[in-house]
Order: C-alpha cells, then sequence, then structure tokens
C-alpha cells in the first residue's frame, strides 16, 4: 500500500525567513489528516509544495508515489486543491463556477455527482447566484465542491474552515468524515484546536516545525504534568496572583478559567490555601484532562525555552 | 446602569442595496471588556469602523465617549483608540518613531510622550527593542506593542477588530491578559473577534450573524439560557434550532 | 479541447458580467475618436521633395538649389511627368512635389510672372501645411532677390497650392488612423495583461494550476475572446469614422481588417507578455499605460513625424509595433495602396506576435515562485 504522503526533510525559505524546517511526516491512504498551528507556522508553504505549486529547497516529497517535483503534469490531475481564500470566481454563478471546474478536468457534474451531493444540495438552491455574493459558509461548501468535482485521490484543504461561522465549520467537518468512504485521502490545515480530533491523526506545527504526530487521543495523553483548571469570578486577579506563586509553573487563561500547572504536582492544597490568603475567596480548583490545546501550549514552551 | 460609553439605537447601515448592519441595538459601559462575535462577514467590522468614527452610519442613532457618530466623528477619533489587522504600525519605522509620530497625532505633548514611551518599553521589556523596524519585530510582539500604542493616550474606549488573528495560542493569550490589565484601569475595551473561545475572556458578549445581533448578554448567562458549556454551542443552537 | 472551450467559455462570461470591461473596451474607443480634434504644429526637417521640372532652365534649377538648401528639405526624386507623382507618393519617403510649369523661367523674365505648383501629402496635414508655407516663403524670398531693391512687387511666382489624398486638409484623416493604433494597442494590451494578473491576485490562478490545463491553453483562452470582441470594436471604428467624419477607406477593406486583426493579436500578446512581469493588476495597469501609451504617443509617428526626430529616437521607435502598424493603416485607409508597399511592415507586426507569444509561454509561471 502506497502513503498517500511521504516527506523527508523537506525545508523552504523566503528570503532571510525560514518557513518550514526539515519537516518530515507520512499520509496513510484514506486518512483524514490535520495540521495545526497558528499562521505562521508554515501550513500553506507545505500544503503548496505538496500541491506542486512551490519547490522546496531541501528534502524529498512524495505525492501518491509521484515525485512533487518532477511528475507534477500528472500529480495535478489527481489533487483537489481548496486554497485559504476559497478561490472562486465572484462573478460567475454557484452551478458555473462548478461547471467550469468539472470541464477542466475532463469531466461532468453528473458524473461524479454522487461525491457531492450531500455538500451541494446546501447550497443547489442558490445555484444561479454570483459566487461573490454567498455567505462565508456557502462559499466554503462551494469551494470544496469544485476540489471533489473530478474526484481527485488526495484533496488538500488549507484554512477552509477560519473565519467561517461556527455552524458551517461543524457541518464541513461532518461533510469530510463523509467522505472517507470513497477512499480519498484529506490533509487539512486549521488554527482551530477543537477541530483536531475530528482528524485521524494530527501533526502540530509552529514557526516552520513539527511538534508532534500522532492520532489527537495520543497527543492529548502526551501531556507530561497534572492539569488543573482554577476558577473564580475575578479573572484578572486570579491570574496575577496565580502567576506570583513561585510553585506554578505555566497558567494560561482558557476561556472562564485558568490551567494552571505546577512544579510540583502534589502541591494542589497549598496552592487553594494560598488563593485564599491572597484574598481569593470563590477559587475553585479541579484536575482535568489535558486537552490537545494544553498540550501544544506546552510543546511551544518547550521549543521557546530550547 | 452605571456610565454608558457607546450607546447604539437602531443602527442600520447598508453598501447600495446590501444591508451590512441591520437594526442593532446595544450600550457598552465603561471599563468593561465588550466583546464582539460573529464569523467573518457577519458585519463586525462595519460596525466598528462606525463605531470607531471612520463610516457613518446609515441610519439610527450613535453615540461614542459622549459624541455623536454623523456630526461629530472627528471628536470620536481623538477620544478613542483603534487597533486592527491590517491598520496598524508603519512597518519601515523603528518603535521610537512610530510612538511619537502616534503620540503626535494623538495631540500629546512631547514631554508626555517620552513619558509613555519610557514606561512602554519598560512595561514590556521593551527596551533593547527601542530602535528596531517593526518589520524586524516577531508578530507577537507587533501586537502588543500596536496595543500599546493605540492606548497611548489613555482614551475612554479602544477598538480592537480581529486583534488575534493567526497568532500563536499564547502570544494570543498574553495579549488578552493585556486586554483585561487596560480594563482594569478603567479603559473600556471593544473587541471583534472569530474566536468564540475568546468570549469567555469578556464581559458581556454579542453575537451577529448576517447583519443582525442574535444575543446579546454574559458568556454564563447565555450558556446557561442555551444550555450549553460553550459559547460556540450557544451560537450553533441559534443558529439552527 | 473540452477543457480550452470550457476555459474560453469562462473568459467570456467574465468579459460580460463586467460592465467595466465593457465599457473600457467599446465605449473608450468610440469616445476618443469622437473627442480627438486638435492639431498639433511641429517642426519640419529634411522633409522629402521631389520635382517635376517641366521647364528645366536656369531659373527653376536656383529655385530648386534654394529649396534644397534651406535646410527644410531633401530632394527624394526627379520626376519626369504628372503620372509620377501619385507613384512617388505612394512610394512614403516623398511629403511633397513642386511642378515647375513650362517656360518657367521665360515667362519670370518676360511677363514678370510666373507659376509653380506645390503638390502635398494631405494624408498628414500638419506636415503639408508646413511644407506648403515654407516653401511659399522661400519662392517670396527668392522673388525679392531677384527683382533687386526697386522691383520688389513686380515680380510675381504664384505658387498653387495642392493637397493630395486629403483636398479639404481634414485632420481627422490624420488622426483616426492614430487613433485606432493607439487606442487598439493601449486595449488590448491592458486587457489581457489584467485579466492575468487579476486571476494572480483573487487568488484563482493557483487553482486552474493544479489542474490539467496547460500554460498554452490558459494563454491562447485569455486571448482569443478579446479576439473576437476587438474585431467588432474595429468595425464599430471604422463605421463611426465614416459615418461621422466621412473618413473613407480608399484601399482594401478586407487588407484592412486583415492587418487590424494581426495589429490586435500582437497587441493581445504583448498584454500577455506584460502579465508575466506583474505581480498585480496594479502594476499590469501601470506598465501598460506608461509603457504603451506615451511611447505610442510621442514616438511612434503618430503626433511628430519620425523623420524629424534625433536618430535615437528613431532607433527606440523602430521596436515599437505602434510605428509599423500607423504606416499600415494609413497607406491602406487613406493612400489607397495594396499589399505590395506594406509588407515589410506586416512581416515585421507577424514576428513581433510570434516573439511575443513564444516569449509569453516560456516565462508563464507554472509555479507560485
Amino acid at each position: 500500500m502506497i502513503k498517500a504522503i511521504e516527506s523527508s526533510g523537506i525545508a523552504k525559505s523566503f528570503g532571510p525567513t525560514m518557513a518550514l524546517d526539515d519537516i518530515s511526516f507520512s499520509v496513510n491512504e484514506s486518512e483524514i489528516f490535520g495540521f495545526i498551528g497558528p499562521d505562521t507556522a508554515g501550513k500553506t508553504t507545505l500544503f503548496r509544495i505538496i500541491a506542486t505549486l512551490l519547490l522546496p529547497d531541501k528534502g524529498n516529497m512524495k505525492v501518491l508515489g509521484m515525485n512533487a517535483t518532477s511528475d507534477y503534469k500528472e500529480l495535478r490531475k489527481n489533487i483537489g486543491y481548496m486554497p485559504g481564500r476559497f478561490s472562486l470566481y465572484q462573478d460567475l454563478s454557484v452551478e458555473e463556477n462548478l461547471n467550469f471546474y468539472a470541464t477542466v478536468f475532463g469531466t461532468t457534474v453528473e458524473e461524479n455527482y454522487e461525491l457531492i451531493s450531500d455538500i451541494y444540495s446546501h447550497i443547489e438552491p442558490f445555484k444561479k447566484r454570483l459566487a461573490g455574493k454567498l455567505s462565508g459558509g456557502m462559499k466554503q461548501k462551494l469551494a470544496l465542491s469544485c476540489a471533489l468535482i473530478h474526484k481527485p485521490r488526495l484533496l488538500i484543504l488549507d484554512e477552509p474552515t477560519t473565519g467561517v461561522d461556527a455552524v458551517s465549520r461543524s457541518e464541513f467537518w461532518n461533510m469530510l468524515s463523509k467522505l472517507r468512504q470513497y477512499n480519498i485521502t484529506i490533509i487539512v490545515s486549521t488554527p482551530y484546536m477543537d477541530e483536531a480530533i475530528r482528524c485521524d491523526r494530527v501533526a502540530l506545527i509552529q514557526n516552520g516545525k513539527i511538534l508532534s504526530i500522532d492520532t489527537p487521543q495520543k497527543i492529548r495523553a502526551g501531556f507530561s504534568r497534572k492539569l488543573f483548571i482554577v476558577k473564580s469570578v475575578e479573572k484578572y486577579k486570579l491570574i496575577k496572583t496565580l502567576r506570583e506563586y513561585p510553585e506554578v509553573l505555566t497558567a494560561y487563561p482558557f476561556g472562564d478559567s485558568i490551567h494552571v500547572t505546577l512544579i510540583n504536582d502534589s502541591s494542589e492544597n497549598s496552592l487553594l490555601e494560598y488563593l485564599l490568603r491572597e484574598g481569593i475567596r470563590d477559587a475553585v480548583i479541579q484536575e482535568a484532562e489535558a486537552g490537545i490545546e494544553d498540550r501544544f501550549l506546552e510543546l511551544m514552551e518547550k521549543g521557546i525555552k530550547v | 446602569m452605571n456610565n454608558t460609553v457607546i450607546y447604539v439605537h437602531n443602527l442600520v447601515k447598508k453598501f447600495g442595496s446590501f444591508v451590512a448592519n441591520d437594526n442593532l441595538s446595544f450600550d457598552v459601559y465603561a471599563g468593561e471588556i465588550f466583546g464582539f462575535l460573529g464569523a467573518n462577514g457577519a458585519g463586525k467590522t462595519t460596525t466598528i469602523r462606525i463605531l470607531s468614527g471612520l463610516s457613518k452610519p446609515t441610519s439610527g442613532e450613535v453615540n461614542v465617549a459622549g459624541f455623536d457618530a454623523y456630526k461629530q466623528s472627528e471628536q470620536i477619533k481623538k477620544n478613542i483608540g483603534y487597533m486592527s489587522q491590517k491598520f496598524s504600525l508603519y512597518e519601515d519605522l523603528t518603535v521610537k518613531e512610530n510612538i511619537i509620530l502616534y503620540g503626535g497625532i494623538y495631540g500629546m505633548s512631547k514631554s508626555l510622550i517620552r513619558e509613555r514611551l519610557d514606561g512602554l518599553l519598560a512595561k514590556l521589556h521593551f527596551q533593547e527593542y527601542e530602535n528596531r523596524m517593526i518589520s524586524d519585530l516577531p508578530l507577537g510582539l507587533r501586537q502588543k506593542l500596536a496595543f500599546s500604542v493605540a492606548v497611548l493616550h489613555e482614551p475612554k474606549i479602544v477598538f480592537l477588530d480581529e486583534p488575534t488573528g493567526g497568532v500563536d495560542p499564547i502570544t494570543r493569550r498574553q495579549f488578552w491578559e493585556t486586554i483585561y490589565e487596560t480594563a482594569s484601569r478603567g479603559i473600556t475595551v471593544f473587541v471583534t473577534t472569530h474566536y468564540m473561545d475568546e468570549a469567555e475572556y469578556c464581559d458581556r458578549i454579542s453575537i451577529m450573524n448576517e447583519g443582525k445581533i442574535v444575543a446579546l448578554d454574559t458568556p454564563e448567562k447565555l450558556k446557561k439560557q442555551y444550555d450549553a458549556t460553550s459559547v460556540e454551542e450557544v451560537f450553533i443552537k441559534i443558529a439552527r434550532p | 479541447m473540452k477543457r480550452f472551450l470550457g476555459f474560453v467559455k469562462k473568459e467570456f462570461l467574465h468579459i460580460f458580467r463586467d460592465y467595466r470591461t465593457l465599457f473600457i473596451l467599446f465605449g473608450i474607443p468610440a469616445a476618443q475618436i469622437l473627442i480627438f480634434g486638435y492639431a498639433v504644429s511641429t517642426d519640419i526637417k529634411n522633409a522629402g521633395v521631389a520635382f517635376l521640372d517641366l521647364s528645366k532652365d536656369e531659373m527653376t534649377q536656383k529655385l530648386t538649389d534654394k529649396i534644397i538648401s534651406s535646410g527644410f528639405f531633401k530632394k527624394t526624386e526627379t520626376l519626369l511627368n504628372y503620372s509620377d507623382i501619385d507613384k512617388v507618393f505612394k512610394k512614403g519617403k516623398t511629403k511633397a512635389v513642386i511642378v515647375f510649369e513650362k517656360d518657367f523661367g521665360k515667362k519670370l523674365i518676360s511677363e514678370y510672372k510666373a507659376s509653380l505648383s506645390i503638390i502635398s501629402d494631405g494624408s498628414e496635414p500638419n506636415t503639408a501645411t508646413l511644407i506648403t508655407n515654407y516653401t511659399t516663403s522661400i519662392v517670396n524670398e527668392f522673388t525679392m532677390e531677384l527683382a533687386g531693391p526697386g522691383l520688389k512687387n513686380s515680380i510675381r511666382i504664384s505658387p498653387e497650392v495642392k493637397m493630395l489624398y486629403n483636398p479639404a486638409l481634414k485632420s481627422h484623416f490624420m488622426f483616426v488612423p492614430g487613433v485606432i493604433t493607439l487606442i487598439l494597442i493601449l486595449i488590448c494590451a491592458l486587457m489581457t495583461s489584467v485579466t492575468i494578473t487579476r486571476e494572480k491576485e483573487f487568488g484563482t490562478m493557483e487553482v486552474l494550476l493544479v489542474s490539467p490545463l496547460r500554460p498554452i491553453q490558459i494563454i491562447l483562452g485569455k486571448v482569443m475572446p478579446y479576439f473576437f470582441l476587438s474585431f467588432i470594436n474595429v468595425l464599430l471604428i471604422l463605421l463611426l469614422s465614416w459615418l461621422v467624419f466621412g473618413l473613407p477607406v480608399r484601399g482594401s477593406i478586407i487588407l484592412l481588417l486583415a492587418e487590424c486583426m494581426l495589429y490586435i493579436l500582437m497587441s493581445l500578446t504583448l498584454g500577455i507578455l506584460i502579465s508575466t512581469v506583474s505581480k498585480t493588476m496594479q502594476q499590469a495597469i501601470f506598465i501598460s499605460l506608461i509603457g504603451i501609451m506615451l511611447p505610442t504617443i510621442l514616438l511612434s509617428g503618430f503626433i511628430y513625424p519620425i523623420e524629424n526626430m534625433p536618430k535615437i529616437y528613431d532607433y527606440v521607435s523602430s521596436i515599437m509595433p505602434p510605428r509599423y502598424f500607423i504606416i499600415i493603416i494609413k497607406n491602406i485607409m487613406i493612400k489607397g495602396t495594396g499589399l505590395m508597399y506594406i509588407w515589410k511592415e506586416t512581416l515585421i507586426l507577424i514576428i513581433m506576435t510570434l516573439v511575443f507569444m513564444g516569449i509569453s509561454v516560456r516565462k508563464f509561471k507554472i509555479r507560485l515562485e
């Protein structure tokens, strides 16, 4: 069984900036593989290399068993690419966009319709509307349909959910899961940590380096300490107070609570006492399971310190 | 309630036939962190531009820091701070030059600028960066600096338009701590974001969807009201009941 | 092939949906033709003059020498009879013909008056007017020298002035071809350069690249719709010129249209070439306007005759397509010549088109860097 993607030692710089540094990973066929990381992580650069749009400075990239540098012509027939800004033709209608991409890939909308029927059904009532007049969620679905219409073997989605409303985001991931049955390999990039659990495997990427690759569950389990969730109504005072406590290793705001790790895992009680002493009477401390984001922060900290 | 610093009543903003803001009504109080949430294209940036005096409403009442958005937009601009992803510091000027430039724009005296400059550099531990060009600084530092410059003149309100877009999780959190610290000084912070998890950092939030406000309350109350564990869930429940 | 046609169909849709593009494509040429109307005055130097001397005496010789030595003119040919006049103009180097009547010298001495004809090439009204004026003043000077102090007014040489090809000296006869030259290259280059850079800017080019479409298909697909539309445009412009100004096409219309289509094709490929070096639409527009418009107006012979330019500008102008097309179009429209007289210029345009196309395909970036 050939791997869908095999990358070893990929490096890419733009002038003095190193966008990718020694990237090595592999993606199995029919997998949903996620790249999680912030903007400057290098996700778009990596995806462009996989899509044969950029040449790496160093390293080897094999996609669908072919060399991404020399076999680009053949690869471009077998990839569905959805870049960051849903590059659709704003002044063409939904229908026209879809027909165009079908024709360019030498197929028709009817031929592979069942592949996109779930997705397209959401926007079909608007098929005569110009793409520029669609909402973010609908543009996203149209872009996905256009990328899928020629039944590619590999689907490359670069930040397909960024800035889109929460409902559409969730629907989008449901649609991706359904694509598994067609043996299409999917790689997705996203800055949203909570989307990691929707992937089979995930690579955490930051500043051009991969921090960790594994299933979401295993990544979470890799968190090396105990995680404590501390709540109080006075959020700001709580953070400041926590930061001043020498026993606290890290304290990060996480919505309505603070995620805390201690230098010594067993000092939980003394923490509570300290908070009470400092005037935070309603503090509640609970031990909790680390999430992907906690692990990401931990890996980032390590990266920064090194 | 106490001091209302922003008063919006039946705000409508149209671009041709497209209604970007459809009958918005809300108040913001002094010292609050007010979160203005919604997906891209929901109309957040349009509203913030009106509130910061950069554009005029089509109809409705809008009052910011005591000034009328139609007739007194110049006064509004003088009394607020503004930071967005696009409009920020000048890349080819140094840290010091930017601060002096903006200080001048805000009408601050030279001595006051110098005082604030030193204070700012000390607080952010930026002293060694004083003469570095903005383009040489990493994104996280730039964000922090941009924010500090936006409040250099200690305005009543500071508007932040998607300030944490694309930034790494650590920097995002540090940024929010800076927001907390600013609010504790009495400056009202009006922030838009499409990260629903950042809603929890706010005192009150409003959620926009396709030009309308579909929710407005504290995060806790909203979660109780819709029986949800996160603000994102609240949104999903509202949008697809 | 289906792939290609699908692409061309998309391009047509883009054009018809964008009212701005349509305005530029059809509105501006029409507007320009109608608005353009001022005459620019320039000086002449070394204008070609041919002489038809029906007298061949001392007087005509002296006057001829005087005209030639003035510095404004240079002698191109000595003609033998009237039928040569038309031919010599068609060759292009001669801007005026001076005809001395029979027994010029004798009449001058015995009757104190003689006449000569100044026949100018009216297809360049500026030049023609100036030549006439200068020649007339030289002739007057000659008369004065002949007469000596006392008899100033008693000797008279009356120049009879005729404008060939443009008897009413209508300046739009000169300007319409010039404006067509300028407008066609500007708009065509602008259109194609913008349509490609627009795809780059909006990000749709990225997706096009990751597809089976080949660069030559993308390029041709972009060129073809504009090719057809520009053809309609040319017909419109010619129709307008005829209806509003009464400008006829003296030569073969088919040849004219064929040459126009060649020029349009050349301009469209020039636009593609510009797009390969532009990253943004703004850049493409800038290069098209500054790089094409200014040189065309100033150096192609449109307003300022090439013969008057310093050599260096002449060399620069020789790599500019408009220079050759102006010659072609004026010849066909106003002088009514056939392919035989303009084959050199036509060949140059064909070569330029092929070169532009070749370089464009070569330089077309198949990747994002």
